[in-house]
């Protein structure tokens, strides 16, 4: 086993840690203040093909691995959680199913100019109603003549309002299950300004703040017939399936905190001096950076792993969900020592730890909680 | 190759719309001492057109002889009739050393000719001294006596190199402006002057000057410029910028700042100084105002001069300063400001 | 059109200057990038590739280790990569380097060279217009807008006070300012089809109409007599005194330096 990096990843490495560096931290403190979707830095990141790295050449992407993608996110979210998920959402949870389910004409149509960036991707799965419990669904898809016609609203939409394309679930009837009767799920494919479609009230939320969060609301929102995403039925499946990879990129994300708020703690205790001496004097300081530094790479290992296993292996639940629990957990726990290490300073927005520990809580909650995630792995070692 | 037929220390004497750069006077101050460690005469070239009445001025600055290349194809700078120029005076007068101010022009000429009389170039000297290749003496190798020893900063000014070229003539330098000390001019010196012209035949290698464009002093990058004066959280406000203005514009320096003002919003990303902002070089920094962090140290602390001004006697800015001076800046800048003006004056 | 970069790859100083403990440069330590007036050149050429259609070759002379520039040129949008590597090269100066490269560049055809005015390690902005004088070419040094016309270039060559708009019949070469505009940077997919290329590698058999005697430290005319890392300055002097005293112990000390 060779834990070195190919030399095309060590410079796509250094291309993002560039572009993060140049044109996304300049930005953070702001885009988090604000609360303003970054929407320069998404254009640029479309110019230079960051949103479609994991999709096929043919399909206008990049045509490269999942491990290239994650380190995108990583290192957007080192200097810029906001940044990180827009990439995250718009390619785990738009571009990757159409591109596993999608017919050919929805892959030309959706597809090629998301990859490109020309168009921006969002998902909608989550309701009031159905958070862990994706089963709770209640928007409903009925099929009128040529056009399904959507009812309901979903919640906490990640890129709501900024994307132009989004996957969303709805209840396609009933069927019956081992003797009971259970909810149908479908997915459709929704472009933004179709009659019908409106976005509810932005949410404000604690961290990636600059990430815009809304309502999606349906109303007798009518779409044509071929916009059925995958088979009817297989809803659940394609939600769950899209889901496995979604968790890599969110392990990404929460990986790129960590890293952040590690490399910020380093410079800072060379600097801050008390009782005569630079805070990295002190042992309680070395032993702290020592942990963390541990955390960060044992994340990295797992967030990489299951990567690689997105690219070699059919069914990769077990590995996202590991890396995202460890890696959302790393993340929540090296921000708030980092945090602690800044002493005042960690408490004051001019500070970039004081975001990246309310960015990190995030990673511990969306695209399935920590137990959730404790779930799927439980489940998978009982089976 | 015989070494022993070049002789004399030549330098060339830039003019620009036939008036003579300063650099040539720089040059001619360092060429004097040379000569005279050599026991020889500087000589200066000039080329341009209708640039003879300039002889007089470069004997005043220490020429003992001109040659003058007056053509019309050398009007305004082109690099391929100047350097037919300056190749055919060495390749005629054989100097022994040459000598070309490290400016847009030299830049560009001196490697030309450098490459076309095939000898070596050194870049941007600092300091130039006659003496031994190798400076000490090496077993199996013979020491060279009256070598023109070249000294120049190199990766960024982290290095400094001395280099030697012993085997080929001349010995051709750039030098970087403002480092050579012009001499007193003497008032009716006259140096002998002798008229050459080489021949130009425009081929494919000149090129066509289709306008000129004298610049508007546009803002000058920080990067580039001279003398900064640099200001950090101290100064208090965008406004109180104005007194770091007035005492930039007095030297022709430019504003800089650090970090926490670009924070601030005082100023634009583009003066910051520092890891995140640029890394600036200038012969004199200014720090008002600013506390020193390590990353603004970073991006200063190659500066040749480093002047600080802050009121707190612990601010690490003073670890790196040359002069450092613990006061108030709202009460010393405006009077340095009306010092230098006063002072600036009288050296006129 | 086709056009060659000379490009080369140098320790970043700009930032990340690291050094030993005691006082002097540490090299090791030091990440390496693509020169900055060369990636500006390698943007030109790119730009003309996007505006007039170009064939874009980047050539870098060094250690087998500057392929990495060379890919990453590639990975920017150059077409092919060319690296002038060989032992007998080592410890060139800026003659011996710029007769090496126009060795080089004798078994290409070019419209266009493009080099930066500098690199960011020697400084001396030397190479480019030597290459020119080997290649008996012109030679428009400090580009800062470069335009194509027929079969001449249209450029705006920088001075301290001015510029002059330059018509030049190519072949020629130019050297590049960095702030001639933005390189671009490199995309994911570009990484990934550049080091599926072949890179051209080439020693001192494939320079063309070059001596020997020319070659590597021996062909080098200049020789370091000494070389010393700068040691970094300390804490100069600090003052306190009134407003005043204080005006005049910098006035002096700019005198004294003959900053005015």
């Amino acid at each position: 086993m060779d834990f070195t990096l190919s030399k095309e990843h060590e410079m796509a490495r250094a291309l993002f840690k560039e572009f993060a560096e140049k044109e996304v931290k300049p930005l953070a403190q702001e885009v988090d203040e604000t609360e303003t979707f970054p929407r320069e830095t998404v254009e640029k990141m479309a110019k230079l093909g960051f949103l479609g790295i994991p999709v096929p050449k043919e399909y206008g992407g990049q045509g490269c691995d999942p491990l290239t993608y994650v380190m995108c996110v990583e290192e957007l979210s080192k200097v810029c959680g906001t940044t990180g998920v827009i990439v995250s959402a718009h390619t785990s949870l738009c571009c990757d199913p159409i591109l596993t389910y999608g017919t050919e004409e929805q892959k030309q149509k959706y597809l090629v100019p998301l990859a490109k960036g020309e168009k921006l991707g969002a998902f909608g799965l989550t309701e009031p109603g159905a958070g862990t419990d994706a089963q709770g669904q209640q928007t409903k898809a009925v099929l009128d003549g040529d056009e399904w016609v959507l009812n309901g609203s979903k919640c906490f939409i990640t890129n709501g309002k900024e994307a132009d394309v989004y996957v969303i679930f709805a209840i396609t009837g009933m069927v019956e299950k081992r003797g009971r009767m259970q909810k149908e799920i479908s997915s459709f494919i929704v472009e933004k300004g179709t009659p019908g479609f409106t976005f509810g009230t932005k949410e404000k939320k604690m961290g990636i703040r600059g990430s815009s969060t809304y309502e999606l609301i349906f109303t007798d929102c009518r779409i044509p017939k071929e916009n059925l995403l995958g088979q009817q039925g297989k809803g659940f499946n394609i939600a769950m399936h899209t889901l496995d990879g979604g968790r890599i990129g969110i392990a990404s994300q929460a990986l790129g905190l960590a890293e952040g708020a590690l490399e910020t703690t380093i410079q800072y205790v060379k600097e801050r001096k008390q009782f005569g001496r630079t805070i990295g004097a002190f042992q309680n300081t070395q032993f702290q950076l020592a942990d963390m530094a541990t955390k960060v790479q044992a994340a990295q290992m797992l967030v990489y792993k299951a990567a690689m296993a997105k690219a070699t292996q059919k069914v990769y639940s077990v590995e996202a969900a590991m890396a995202k629990l460890y890696a959302a957990e790393v993340a929540m726990e090296v921000t708030t020592k980092a945090v602690q290490l800044h002493g005042g300073y960690g408490y004051i927005r001019e500070y970039d730890v004081e975001r990246m520990m309310r960015d990190a809580k995030i990673t511990e909650i969306y695209e399935g909680t920590s137990e959730v995630q404790r779930m799927v792995i439980s489940g998978a070692l009982l089976k | 190759m015989n070494l022993e037929e070049y002789k004399g220390v030549y330098v060339f004497a830039q003019q620009v719309d036939n008036e003579i750069s300063s650099i040539a006077f720089e040059l001619l101050g360092k060429a004097k001492d040379l000569a005279k460690d050599l026991n020889t005469e500087v000589t200066a070239v000039l080329v341009g057109c209708g640039i003879k009445g300039l002889a007089d001025q470069l004997a005043e600055y220490g020429a003992d002889k001109v040659i003058v290349v007056d053509d019309p194809e050398l009007k305004d700078y082109r690099t391929e009739p100047y350097a037919h120029a300056l190749a055919s005076v060495i390749n005629k007068y054989k100097p022994e050393i040459m000598l070309v101010g490290a400016t847009a022009i030299g830049r560009d000429l001196g490697p030309r000719v450098s490459a076309r009389v095939a000898t070596g170039l050194t870049a941007d000297c600092t300091v130039l001294e006659i003496g031994d290749f190798p400076l000490q003496p090496v077993p199996g190798q013979e020491q060279l006596h009256n070598q023109l020893l070249m000294t120049r900063p190199a990766f960024g000014g982290n290095t400094i190199a001395t280099i030697a070229c012993p085997y080929n003539r001349p010995q051709m330098a750039t030098v970087r402006a403002g480092v050579m000390q012009k001499i007193e001019p003497i008032k009716g010196a006259k140096a002998v002057v002798e008229e050459f012209n080489p021949g130009f035949t425009p081929d494919h290698k000149y090129v066509e000057i289709l306008e000129i464009v004298k610049a508007v002093t546009e803002t000058v990058d920080i990067m580039d410029a001279k003398i900064l004066v640099s200001g950090g959280r101290g100064v208090g406000s965008p406004e109180n910028f104005k007194i770091l203005e007035d005492l930039a514009e007095v030297l022709g320096g430019t504003v800089s700042c650090s970090r926490a003002v670009v924070d601030a919003g005082w100023k634009p990303k583009d003066l910051q100084v520092g890891q995140t902002g640029k890394t600036v070089r200038p012969n004199v920094y200014f720090a008002i105002g600013i506390s020193g962090a390590i990353q603004h140290v970073a991006g200063m602390e190659e500066s040749d001069i480093i002047i600080a001004i802050n009121k707190d006697a612990d601010a690490p800015i003073f670890d790196v300063a040359d002069y450092g001076v613990v006061g108030d800046l709202n009460k010393i800048v405006p009077k340095l400001t009306e010092a230098l003006k006063t002072a600036i004056a009288a050296a006129k | 059109m086709k056009i060659v970069v000379c490009i080369k790859q140098v320790p970043d100083t700009k930032g990340g200057v690291k050094f030993n403990p005691d006082g002097t440069l540490d090299r090791g330590a030091m990440l390496t990038i693509m020169n900055p007036d060369d990636k500006a050149g390698l943007e030109a050429a790119l730009r003309l590739k996007d505006q007039y259609g170009a064939e874009v070759t980047v050539v870098t002379m060094g250690l087998p280790k500057a392929e990495e520039v060379l890919r990453e040129a590639m990975a920017m949008g150059a077409d092919n990569g060319i690296l002038v590597t060989d032992r007998v090269l080592g410890g060139a100066d800026t003659w011996a380097t710029s007769t090496t490269i126009a060795g080089a560049l004798r078994n290409l055809e070019y419209d266009l060279i493009i080099t930066g005015r500098q690199a960011i390690d020697g400084d001396t902005a030397q190479v480019g217009p030597q290459i020119s004088e080997h290649l008996n070419i012109p030679v428009i040094s400090y580009a800062q807008n470069i335009k194509v016309e027929g079969d001449s270039v249209i450029v705006e060559r920088q001075y301290e006070d001015r510029y002059h708009v330059l018509k030049a019949k190519m072949p020629c070469l130019i050297t590049a300012l960095s702030e001639l505009n933005e390189p671009r940077y490199m995309t994911p997919g570009g990484i990934f089809d550049a080091y599926k290329k072949e890179i051209t590698v080439w020693g001192r058999k494939d320079l063309k109409d070059v001596d020997d005697s020319n070659l590597g430290l021996n062909g080098s005319p200049t020789k370091i007599a000494k070389a010393s890392d700068k040691v970094r300055k300390g804490a100069g002097e600090k003052v306190t005194l009134d407003p005043d005293e204080s005006v005049s112990y910098i006035v002096d000390k700019l005198k004294e330096k003959h900053v005015i």
